[in-house]
């Protein structure tokens, strides 16, 4: 499979543009090295003897195209990614918004829910899951069905205990899934309180207000307009002292609404809406 | 346009350290490419590699944010748990997929990111080490036409990586470490 052929720039343009004009996916904005890279990736294991076969299997079929869709994304995650970001969360965010009567989170980006469900054990352990709603969307609909499940490779598993002990977690991990030879399926006392749905962040729009957006690891893939645009998005479905929180890469500074939020904890990437 | 026209790209794994302690301060500051480093280590190490390799240069070296623009004389280190990508216009991009050859950041998807944009302005060096990275990306940057040297498997602290690339791609240069440090001080 050496030599197989690349794709050149121009045509990974054209393939843009038919996912833009036939089906309303706009990919324009992202990275182009990484969209590339994901590209070829396809169509190196797929083999695809020509671009133009490639290029008409995607434009004529609709369940590749899913599939395709779920390829140019990245989707990696895990649960308590960052222990010490949600830490942080569990220090400086929570204690906040636990003095609402009604808390709304939104996770965008969430990919196959193992941060949504990070999220809500933190919620349930300070005792406010049951006056909290949390919206976890994205653009793929393979990952959300994942996500609604909440069924993850029992493998995992331990890293994820750790990683939730590392984040100030007190309790035994494995109280809140039941596992069995090769899945751990998370309680549905976790589940209840998310909501899972399409929602793209180039496209879409504001759908609520919230008090906490979470959005990791997702803007690293988008150009520096695509970025400016989803972060008045966001800024724009906060309230007033809400919280915004990135990746561990991302930042606000530098951004067009830097001047309207002052950052709480730097090193985490959490930032509060002081003005609007 | 991209502000830089020539880059070299060094990969490195175990053992590959040390020598970049001895390349990094014979660069003067007019040394006029833009380079990248691409090393494995451990997730945790962080911006203590990024710290510990810019006290040893007068060009200036910090840890890769994406976005970042390539300059010439400045040097980028790509951060622990990402793959860092080349934009056509110069620009960096972090990038958290899968992991390659059991790594990120991946040397092979460094090299062969920058090889689809720089082409036969690109350098590259592979260094010490125990896995196989960096191979496929010396073989396509050599097919897009980029220059490729692996360090002498001889004096390398692990010789796999080196040796394995090698075996698969006809390297361009094999480099001592004296003959490394006056081949990266004379580019231009
Ligand atoms: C790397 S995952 C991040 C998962 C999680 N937030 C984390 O940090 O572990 C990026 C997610 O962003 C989603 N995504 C990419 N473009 C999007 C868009 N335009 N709108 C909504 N979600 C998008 C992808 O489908 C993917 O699931």
């Amino acid at each position: 499979m050496d030599s197989l052929r690349h794709l050149k720039d121009e045509e990974i343009v054209i393939l843009l543009n038919d996912l833009l004009e036939q089906y309303g996916y706009d990919f324009t904005d992202y990275s182009f090295a990484s969209v590339k890279r994901r590209l070829q990736r396809v169509y190196t294991t797929d083999r695809f003897p020509s671009f133009a076969e490639f290029r008409y299997r995607v434009k004529s079929d609709p369940v590749y195209l899913t599939y395709l869709m779920e390829q140019i994304t990245v989707n990696v995650t895990e649960m308590f990614r960052d222990p010490a970001f949600f830490e942080a969360l569990r220090k400086h965010v929570l204690p906040v918004l636990a003095t609402y009567p009604f808390i709304r989170i939104w996770h965008a980006g969430c990919s196959t829910g193992e941060e949504v469900y990070s999220m809500a054990i933190l919620l349930h352990e300070m005792d406010l899951l049951h006056k909290s709603v949390i919206y976890a969307t994205d653009i793929n609909e393979s990952v959300l069905e994942k996500a609604r499940k909440g069924i993850f490779p029992l493998a995992h598993m331990q890293q994820y205990s750790q990683n939730y002990q590392q984040s100030g977690g007190q309790q035994e991990f494995s109280r809140y899934y039941a596992a069995n030879y090769e899945y751990a399926k998370f309680s549905e006392l976790l589940s209840e309180k998310i909501i899972f749905a399409a929602h793209n962040l180039v496209t879409d729009r504001s759908f609520n207000e919230f008090q906490l957006i979470v959005c990791r690891n997702v803007l690293i893939y988008f150009n520096k307009d695509l970025q400016d645009k989803v972060l008045h998005l966001f800024s724009d479905s906060l309230e007033q002292l809400g919280f915004m929180a990135l990746g561990a890469k991302e930042t606000l500074r530098f951004t067009s609404i830097a001047s309207l939020f002052k950052p709480i904890v730097q090193k985490e990437k959490i930032w509060r809406k002081i003005s609007t | 346009m991209i502000p830089v026209s020539k880059l070299l790209v060094i990969g490195g794994s175990a053992g590959s350290l040390d020598i970049l302690m001895q390349l990094l301060p014979e660069l003067e500051a007019d040394w006029p490419l833009a380079m990248i480093i691409v090393l494995h280590r451990k997730s945790d190490s962080d911006m203590l590699l990024a710290r510990l390799l810019a006290g040893k240069t007068c060009l200036p070296l910090k840890e890769a944010d994406e976005k970042d623009l390539l300059l010439p004389g400045h040097i980028y280190i790509a951060p622990s748990d990402y793959h860092l990508l080349i934009e056509p216009d110069g620009s960096l991009t972090l990038d958290a997929s899968e992991k390659v050859n059991y790594s990120r950041p991946s040397i092979d998807v460094t090299f062969m990111s920058a090889a689809e944009v720089f082409g036969d302005r690109l350098y590259c060096i592979l260094l010490s080490g125990a896995n196989i990275d960096g191979t496929e990306g010396l073989k396509e940057v050599k097919e897009l036409g980029g220059f490729i040297a692996v360090q002498d498997p001889e004096e390398a602290e692990v010789a796999f990586m080196p040796k394995h690339a090698m075996t698969v791609v006809p390297v361009d240069k094999v480099l001592g470490i004296r003959e490394m440090i006056s081949f990266v001080k004379e580019l231009s």
